[in-house]
């Protein structure tokens, strides 16, 4: 049976990286000196496990690198060595290089050797610093690949078997005959029973085993692969193999004649054209197109100059193992099976190697004996062998791997169809982000849920046959709707729940960057997080880390103090930074907590002023002056480092997390520190909507950005000259934002008391949208209006609603943008707030200057009460 | 029309191909417009739009198209032509529409009736004239005569793309 | 053909044992742990047990030795997925009840070949 590993690899690669996460994690955790075993024994399993998927997947480079780290870590797990702060760093860059190994393999890329090399010394030398003996293990594993075959040959081509199982060998499972059965596949055998321990019928314990055997095998198999047939109950038998001197066969293999490696002329060749690798690299792919213009689409997916590097690579490792041959038959059968993928069939190689000699020989001049070019045909030749025993049989597509059709070597069709499973595996492989990984109890519940829907349709299908409804049927049939309305939702909610994940998942990469980032900022800083197991959407999970970690980095960087500053300060000389995670209404709610130095107000606003963010008169509260942070192109660090001072600010990451529709604010005390909180939705697909209207126009606001909703008191209604109207609300001046106006509508009345204020919070500012009537609260389907236009200021997107219309969501944030420009000037036509003049303080200026005037044209044009209402 | 444009229209014209391509053509105003039939997804009568805020009055709204949110287009208000009310023959041309770097978008076009399917080559394309009518030369593909009338071919993709749209947007804001 | 548990914590393993199992026209239960692998074996009779040895919850060994403790597994084959230096691993699954054991890494032709021999 042939079957195609690949398509393993997708699920193997996830699971791998799953499992660095877990080391990664686990080894912060790791208390150096009083380690937790069972710590220990996850970073084990997570790199065992590694290790066993990459040796059985054919990606022998992951198997081989992530041996000598389970090594290590198995003598810890056993307390053979001490869990050191270097052992501990050294993992945590293996991992990292395991990673890039791993991506490299993953997006079919050339693996970094040199990384690769420095990692594996830094593991061997710390595996062979204090324990001893350990170098000799780990060659003891690659020499077992090598047992097996070759040794003990009996002279006579016959062997004697005695075998006695053990009383209870069945116990175990296993089975004496299965075993003599399998014996017979070697060769031919003769079976004598000895039943002289049977005891009496009365005294056999029926799962005993009392019996013996002699076997006489005719087989010119090794000792070794008979042991190999008794290997399970080794210790449960007596087992002696001895030659047998009956009839004699010639049964010696002679060693053919087989070419092998001229070790020492091939490295003085190689070393000889060392210096000029790459021309040589250059000229072997120069002759090689213009000879072979076949062989071409074979490198369509590169460029040439990677193509020549990995040409050098390639040659560096072969000559560079020669003088391990086991290293070398493992890299070259990895080789083969990309060259595989790629397309290449036996004639490529041919072709490969006699340009390769040509390009040599060029190149070398004099040095070009006819010892060295015997010598390289034949390693080239072996070498090719090598990879092509690689090669996994392919079914069903005979005439493409055939190297020996004709086909082979018409130019133009071949490669377009041998290129094909290339293409095909690198996008099995590269997709691996697309899946999700689903716990088995949603599932179950969605399956409950689907079940009940079944019922239900059941249950309202009696309806259909009925000949006509009563009233005692309308009961029925209500009580059907219903129990369908909440199976519904119910399958809804399930069905979401499929695509949330814990947000541990977006966590766990802080330990680790806290860790690097204390180190490189010299503080001393404490992470701590919770509500990891907070649910939130997979694409807002996904979204989410970017901004999570310019937050956290710019809390370590700008936040935190250096420890002489918080000792001065009175505080511990450990910082604190907590991630928190919890549910709100719909919201997922992240903080980013630190007991740092705070916000520092007076410099914000002199910053702030000297740009002309704000104007020297403008009283903002401290709120307020903390969120200019956020203002595009701001930044208070004296200094800029290179660990938050990378040109991203502020002003991107509320972009961003406005994207997902959500909202960052800051609370920060001087002195004491700062909390960021993010605030998103659950999920990007499914809102709670309150429906309004204005005029004929329905819109919908989002359930939960509304805090409440008034009728309007004349005598709250304030006009603030160049902010417009404000309500009273409490003790809250909350800014109106009549939609008829911002949106250039028609309402029924625009006449403040005669219609609604919905007050909306956004971004921790409130607004007051004047509506006309509110309808009903239903859970709209989120519609995207950039699939086919383009984001509409204002607006978040829209709906379809029951009658199959379109509704508008509006966008609370954005409104609220929008009023900022909306109120400051109520006589103009709205549309012009579309215009991307944003920062642009001196416009703003110019046009409050305008206001006054146009304030009074308008309370003499009469026709929009509300401010004049007051005045 | 300068040198730039044309060079575009001239690399239009040779993607088309040699072979001929069917047109759906469509009355506005008295003239007849073709686009490509291939980029016609489907043609229904008007109905009512949501109207979106704050946009060009030539942007009618959108409507459910099948579950996605389709903006129409009123052509007429496109080309600063006359405007018209719907009558029966009134009818949404939906259109795939494609342009570099963006994915493909759908949009319904209102137009005054659809007329007929012509097999036009490319060959019998003239340049557009800078001939002063309310269609900007720009979204022209070309000009060609069937039965003796003029049919003028629409470069759906330019007349429709994002940044065409946004450029339009701010035209009309200012 | 015969019924079989295949226990691992990984994921791309299992998918590939029960992938070659049900090649060959077996059935195939999957468990990620040793205590999942015991309540479904406590659930259905199987007619082979093939494990890996590093789980969390429960590992392979105990699987093996609860496994082996129950009347219905006395004799039933149960295999280990053992990688090649765990020789110690080898001593404690057969003292624990293994049948035998698959060495990792293998590849689907192994694991028929093997499997062939307890079925």
């Amino acid at each position: 049976m042939s079957i195609d590993m690949t398509q393993f690899l997708v699920t193997f690669y996830e699971e791998s990286f799953e499992g660095l996460e877990i080391m990664e994690s686990e080894l912060l955790n790791l208390d150096v000196g009083a380690a937790d075993a069972e710590t220990i024994n996850t970073i084990f399993r997570a790199a065992h496990s590694i290790k066993g998927g990459s040796g059985t997947f054919g990606l022998n480079a992951v198997a081989s690198f992530t041996h000598v780290m389970e090594t290590l870590l198995d003598e810890m797990r056993d307390g053979k060595r001490d869990v050191t702060q270097e052992g501990v760093e050294i993992l945590l860059s293996s991992v990292d290089v395991l990673r890039e190994m791993l991506q490299s393999l993953r997006d079919d890329l050339p693996l970094n050797h040199d990384a690769i090399s420095v990692a594996q010394e830094q593991l061997d030398n710390l595996l062979n610093g204090s324990a001893n003996n350990e170098r000799e293990q780990v060659n003891t594993v690659t020499d077992s690949y090598e047992q097996g075959t070759g040794s003990n040959i009996s002279e006579t081509g016959c062997w004697k078997i005695y075998f006695n199982p053990n009383r209870d060998m069945y116990k175990t499972g296993n089975d004496a005959v299965r075993i003599i059965r399998e014996l017979e596949e070697l060769g031919e055998i003769e079976v004598r029973v000895d039943t002289s321990s049977l005891p009496g019928l009365d005294d056999i314990e029926s799962e005993d085993s009392y019996l013996s055997w002699e076997i006489i095998l005719k087989s010119d198999t090794s000792e070794t692969d008979i042991r190999e047939v008794f290997a399970w109950v080794e210790d449960e038998c007596d087992l002696i193999i001895s030659p047998y001197s009956g009839d004699v066969g010639d049964t010696k293999k002679s060693s053919e004649n087989k070419p092998e490696l001229n070790v020492a002329v091939l490295e003085k060749s190689f070393d000889a054209l060392a210096p000029q690798a790459e021309a040589l690299a250059a000229r072997f792919y120069e002759s090689l197109f213009s000879n072979h213009p076949e062989v071409k689409p074979l490198f369509k997916n590169t460029t040439p100059e990677k193509q020549q590097a990995k040409l050098l690579a390639a040659l560096k490792l072969v000559v560079g193992s020669l003088k391990n041959p086991e290293a070398l038959v493992k890299s070259l059968t990895e080789m083969g099976a990309r060259h595989q993928a790629y397309g290449a069939v036996a004639e490529h190689y041919d072709v490969v190697a006699s340009t390769l000699i040509s390009t040599m020989k060029e190149l070398a001049g004099d040095l070009w004996t006819s010892e060295v070019n015997t010598a390289w045909q034949d390693a080239l030749g072996i070498i090719a062998g090598i990879m092509l025993d690689a090669y996994q049989p392919v079914v069903a597509s005979g005439q493409q791997s055939q190297s020996t059709t004709p086909k082979a070597s018409t130019p133009t069709k071949q490669p377009a169809n041998t290129n094909k499973p290339a293409t095909e595996s690198r996008k099995a492989s590269g997709s691996g982000e697309t899946s999700i990984r689903v716990s088995i109890d949603k599932v179950d519940e969605l399956i409950n849920t689907v079940g009940e829907l079944v019922i239900t349709q059941a249950m309202l299908g009696q309806f259909g046959e009925l000949e006509e409804l009563d009233n005692s049927h309308l009961d029925t049939l209500r009580d059907g709707l219903s129990q369908l309305e909440r199976n519904t939702r119910e399958l809804q909610e399930s069905v979401m729940r499929i695509r949330m994940l814990p947000i541990s998942f977006a966590f766990q990469r802080f330990p680790r960057l806290v860790h690097d980032l204390s180190s490189q900022l010299g503080k001393k800083v404490e992470l701590k997080m919770s509500g990891e197991q907070t649910e939130l959407d997979k694409t807002v999970m996904e979204k989410i880390g970017d901004p999570l970690v310019h937050l956290v980095r710019n809390s370590m960087d700008h936040g935190i103090e250096s420890p002489e500053k918080r000792i001065a300060a009175g505080k511990s000389e450990m910082g604190l930074v907590h991630l928190d995670a919890y549910h709100q209404g719909g919201n997922i709610v992240i903080e980013i907590t630190d007991d740092g130095g705070g916000l520092n107000t007076e410099k914000i606003l002199a910053k702030a002023r000297s740009s002309g963010l704000v104007s020297a008169d403008d009283n903002l509260t401290e709120d307020q002056v903390h969120d200019l942070i956020f203002q595009p192109g701001f930044s208070t660090a004296d200094q800029v480092s290179d660990v938050s001072g990378r040109g991203v600010g502020m002003d991107v990451v509320r972009r961003n997390i406005r994207s997902l529709g959500g909202t960052v604010d800051v609370k920060s005390k001087e002195g004491d520190g700062s909390t960021f909180r993010i605030r998103l939705p659950l999920t990007l697909a499914i809102l709670d909507g309150q429906l309004i209207r204005v005029g004929t126009e329905i819109y919908i606001i989002p359930l939960v950005s509304i805090i409440e909703s008034v009728q309007v008191h004349k005598d709250k209604v304030n006009v603030i000259s160049g902010r417009g109207e404000v309500y009273k609300l409490r003790d809250d001046y909350i800014p109106i934002v009549r939609l008829y106006h911002a949106f250039g509508l028609t309402a029924d009345s625009t006449v403040l008391d005669k219609g609604l204020l919905v007050v909306v919070e956004a971004e921790g500012h409130k607004v007051a949208l004047f509506v006309d009537e509110l309808l009903a609260q239903q859970q709209v389907v989120i519609k995207s209006l950039e699939t086919n236009y383009k984001k509409v200021e204002g607006l978040s997107g829209a709906t379809i609603l029951g009658d199959g219309t379109v509704a508008l969501i509006l966008d609370v944030v954005g409104l609220y943008e929008l009023s900022k420009k909306v109120t400051t000037h109520p006589g103009l036509n709205l549309s012009s707030s579309g215009s991307s003049e944003d920062g642009d303080i001196e416009e703003i200026e110019v046009e409050e200057g305008k206001l006054d005037i146009q304030a009074t044209n308008e309370s003499s044009s009469n026709e929009d009460s509300g401010g004049e209402a007051v005045a | 029309m300068n040198d730039t444009t044309q060079n575009e229209h001239s690399i239009d014209l040779m993607s088309v191909g040699n072979d001929g391509n069917q047109f759906l053509t469509f009355m506005l105003a008295g003239e007849e417009y073709g686009v490509d039939i291939l980029r016609v997804q489907e043609i229904k009568g008007w109905d009512t739009v949501t109207k979106i805020p704050n946009t060009p009055e030539y942007i009618r709204g959108v409507i459910n198209l099948r579950g996605t949110i389709v903006p129409i287009i009123d052509l007429r208000l496109r080309f600063n032509l006359e405007q018209l009310d719907y009558g029966v023959t009134t009818v949404v041309i939906v259109v795939k529409v494609v342009s570099d770097g963006e994915k493909e978008r759908t949009m319904g076009i209102v137009v005054d009736a659809v007329s007929d399917v012509y097999n036009i080559s490319s060959d019998d394309f003239k340049e557009a004239p800078d001939f002063g009518t309310a269609v900007d030369t720009d979204y022209v593909k070309g000009l060609s005569t069937v039965n003796e009338k003029m049919v003028i071919l629409l470069d759906i993709d330019h007349m429709c793309n994002s940044a065409e749209l946004k450029v339009i947007d701010s035209i009309a804001e200012s | 053909m015969a019924t079989i548990l295949a226990v691992d914590d990984s994921a791309s393993m299992r998918q590939m044992v029960t992938f070659t199992l049900k090649g060959a026209g077996h059935d195939v239960v999957e468990a990620c742990d040793g205590k999942e692998a015991l309540d479904k074996a406590k659930g259905q009779q199987f007619d082979l047990v093939i494990s890996d040895v590093n789980m969390p919850v429960m590992d392979g060994i105990t699987l093996i030795k609860e496994l082996r403790a129950l009347s219905e597994y006395k004799f039933t084959p149960l295999l280990m997925l053992t990688t090649e230096s765990g020789d110690d691993k080898k001593a404690q699954g057969k003292t624990a009840g293994a049948t035998g054991w698959i060495v990792k890494p293998f590849n689907p032709d192994q694991l028929l070949a093997t499997i062939k021999k307890v079925l």
